[in-house]
């Protein structure tokens, strides 16, 4: 009986053991030979025989789950409170306070990560590896701010995205940018974003998360290079109003999207527009548009719309074709195309004691041609991304072309829905007021 | 163009746009409904494969913190308690005594105590620790390869990609639960594998 007892016992604890360590005793298994060879046991542990008490290596855990939760928690009510005051109270300086504490909870204190704009990424990674699980972090992160913005417009861009606050709290003196300029500048977010996914899906890199030029800020702390990049775009941002949010964001663009087909989306005026040209000038972003006539024959105007949507397709292919071009620059950016070019191009190498990541190579069993068809593929793959990437490209520039020569009568100054960051500046240049019982007031100057 | 078509052309525009942002919702629903299945609300965190690590050094440079948040830890089952430590003196050490020009370690992190003849106890101070994995590579090679790396998580802010996964020469980081954070070596006994 007790044999018995002690032989459950050992086996219980086998068992607790092996869910302790069974991966690494699995592992262990897996590796036993190679290091049976080259690194076993060489020097066996002593019996102490003074009653040496051995500490235990010690394992810090990682930041409490529950508090991932809470940041869920936060964007949902920080996007709420910040939707409140764009919409119904129509307050500038809420927004304001909203996104000061944005700032410091994402930014200072969760450091800028995770954040909407990089979760992209997470879920593209969770289109193309079956095995990446998305955390549901970064899904909510990616979904909550899109669904907004479908009701009520970037209001998440507005008092939400640390980094769209710390550009915000420091545009002093902005200038405005032609408007050629701004819309050429502004498919670099397209291209930004055509990219990342592209990187993502031959599995090369996170380059949103890489070039994130304020996350260095928020940290105090980062490689040289990239705090100059925060620095600059800051600089710029004294008179360029927030331009990483208009030129280069990846996440504007869905943003963009959303916010375009919006049903609530704020107004400048909250009651009829009166023509008094008194917000023309208030958004640092150029994203109010005025009242429009058409100009020029009707007939003329509608023929120039009708080419430019069969030139479409056209711009798609030469786009496609142009991204196909260059698939093989493009590649090089991916570690195992880069090392393979390097052994094919430069086999002396191979010799060189001081190439950490050929001697890995060298060293890791894989044969030169498993590389080389391993390159090979995600060759491939830049090939086909290069054509998708360009087509978008393409398409995205002829669209924006028909946009361009499709006349739309506008009555009154409106924000440009696309553009727009309801930020909620623009509110308080217009002179209709709304109290709060609803009336209507105009505020003579 | 008269005006009494306008309120027409004004009701396509509504139409056009519904629709949109109807597709726009359901397309966000099926994203939605896809990721659920695809999501887990365990969190990932890296780690890296002390078996996989080749100790190139690019941990000490490469992660986004100052110093890094890789650093070595000891799997003490492990350690032979040597007095010659291949991974605490330099190859050829003038003398086997503490003074910094024997010791391997560029920040003098590893603090060596006298336990009995002729043992010796190793320990990391995490503080002073930069990862630099140079004794990682002497106790892999002439020890028992106790010392070893891994992602500290009270110093590491688990960015979204891992910016030493990206150039780690051996693939040694990968994602691992939250609930398992930890790949430390360990298993191996006085006695079995000697
Ligand atoms: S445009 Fe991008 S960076 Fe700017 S506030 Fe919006 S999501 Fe943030
Ligand atoms: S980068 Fe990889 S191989 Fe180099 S020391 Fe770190 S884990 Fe080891
Ligand atoms: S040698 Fe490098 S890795 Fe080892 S303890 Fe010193 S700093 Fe850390
Ligand atoms: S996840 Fe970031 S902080 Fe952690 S080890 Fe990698 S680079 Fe360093």
């Amino acid at each position: 009986m007790r044999g018995l007892g002690k032989y459950l016992y050992q086996s219980e604890s086998i068992v607790k053991l092996l869910k302790r360590f069974g991966f690494l005793l699995m592992m262990l298994f897996v590796t036993a030979q190679s290091f049976a060879l080259d690194a076993q046991q060489r020097f066996p542990k002593p019996e102490f025989a003074t009653g040496y008490a051995q500490p235990a290596t010690t394992s810090p855990s990682p930041r409490f789950l529950l508090l991932e939760y809470l940041d869920i928690f936060v964007l949902l009510a920080a996007l709420s409170v910040v939707t409140w005051f764009v919409l119904k109270k129509r307050s500038r300086k809420g927004v304001f306070w909203t996104s000061v504490f944005s700032l410091l909870y994402f930014g200072f204190y969760r450091e800028g990560c995770i954040c909407s704009i990089g979760a992209i990424q997470n879920m593209v990674l969770g289109v193309v590896d079956n095995t990446y699980k998305i955390p549901l972090t970064a899904f909510v992160f990616f979904l909550l701010p899109l669904v907004f913005s479908l009701f009520f417009g970037r209001t998440f861009c507005a008092g939400v995205c640390p980094l769209g606050a710390i550009q915000d709290i420091i545009v002093i003196k902005p200038i405005e940018l032609p408007k050629w300029l701004q819309k050429v500048l502004g498919l670099i977010p397209y291209l930004y974003l055509g990219l990342a996914v592209l990187f993502v899906a031959t599995k090369s890199e996170f380059i949103i998360c890489r070039y994130d030029p304020f996350v260095g800020l928020f940290r105090f702390d980062a490689p040289f290079h990239m705090m100059m990049l925060g620095i600059l775009f800051l600089a710029t941002g004294l008179f360029v109003a927030r331009p990483y949010c208009r030129f280069f964001c990846p996440y504007g663009v869905l943003l963009g999207w959303m916010s375009r087909f919006s049903s609530n989306h704020m107004t400048i005026t909250p009651a009829a527009c009166i023509q008094c040209k008194l917000c023309a000038n208030s958004c640092p972003f150029g994203a109010i548009n005025e009242p429009v006539v058409e100009t020029g024959k009707r007939h003329s105007n509608v023929n120039r719309m009708i080419t430019y949507f069969i030139l479409l397709p056209l711009w798609t292919g030469i786009g496609g074709l142009a991204g196909s071009m260059v698939h093989v620059p493009l590649s090089h950016y991916n570690k195992t195309v880069y090392l393979a070019e390097q052994l094919i191009e430069h086999p002396e190498l191979k010799d060189d004691q001081k190439n950490i990541d050929i001697r890995t190579f060298l060293t890791s069993g894989k044969t030169t041609t498993q590389l080389i068809a391993e390159a090979d593929a995600i060759r491939h793959q830049f090939y086909i991304g290069g054509w998708l990437l360009g087509g978008f490209m393409g398409f995205v520039i002829g669209t924006g072309l028909i946009r361009l020569s499709a006349f739309r009568r506008r009555d009154d100054w409106e924000t440009d829905k696309t553009n727009c960051l309801s930020c909620a500046r623009c509110m308080e240049f217009c002179p209709v007021k709304r109290d709060e019982d609803g009336k209507i007031t105009i505020n003579e100057r | 163009m008269s005006t009494d078509n306008l309120p027409k052309k004004m009701d396509r525009r509504r139409l056009i746009k519904n629709g949109m942002q109807l597709t726009l919702g359901l397309s966000l629903v099926s994203i939605a409904g896809w990721s659920a299945f695809k999501s887990t609300s365990d969190r990932l965190v890296w780690q890296l494969d002390p078996f996989k690590c080749v100790q190139c050094g690019r941990c000490a440079k490469e992660c986004v913190m100052t110093p890094s948040a890789v650093k070595c830890v000891h799997a003490f089952n492990l350690c032979g308690y040597c007095d010659l430590c291949g991974g605490y003196l330099k190859p050829d050490p003038n003398a086997r005594t503490t003074a910094a020009e024997n010791q391997l370690c560029p920040t003098a992190a590893i603090k060596r105590k006298y336990i009995e003849d002729p043992y010796f106890e190793y320990e990391i101070d995490e503080a002073l620790c930069i990862g630099c994995a140079k004794c990682v590579a002497g106790c892999t090679s002439f020890g028992n390869g106790s010392l070893h790396l891994q992602v500290r998580h009270d110093r590491c802010k688990n960015c979204n990609e891992c910016a030493i996964a990206r150039v780690c020469p051996a693939e040694a980081f990968q994602r691992v639960p939250i609930s398992s954070p930890y790949l430390i070596k360990g298993g191996f006994t006085k006695g079995k594998n000697g």
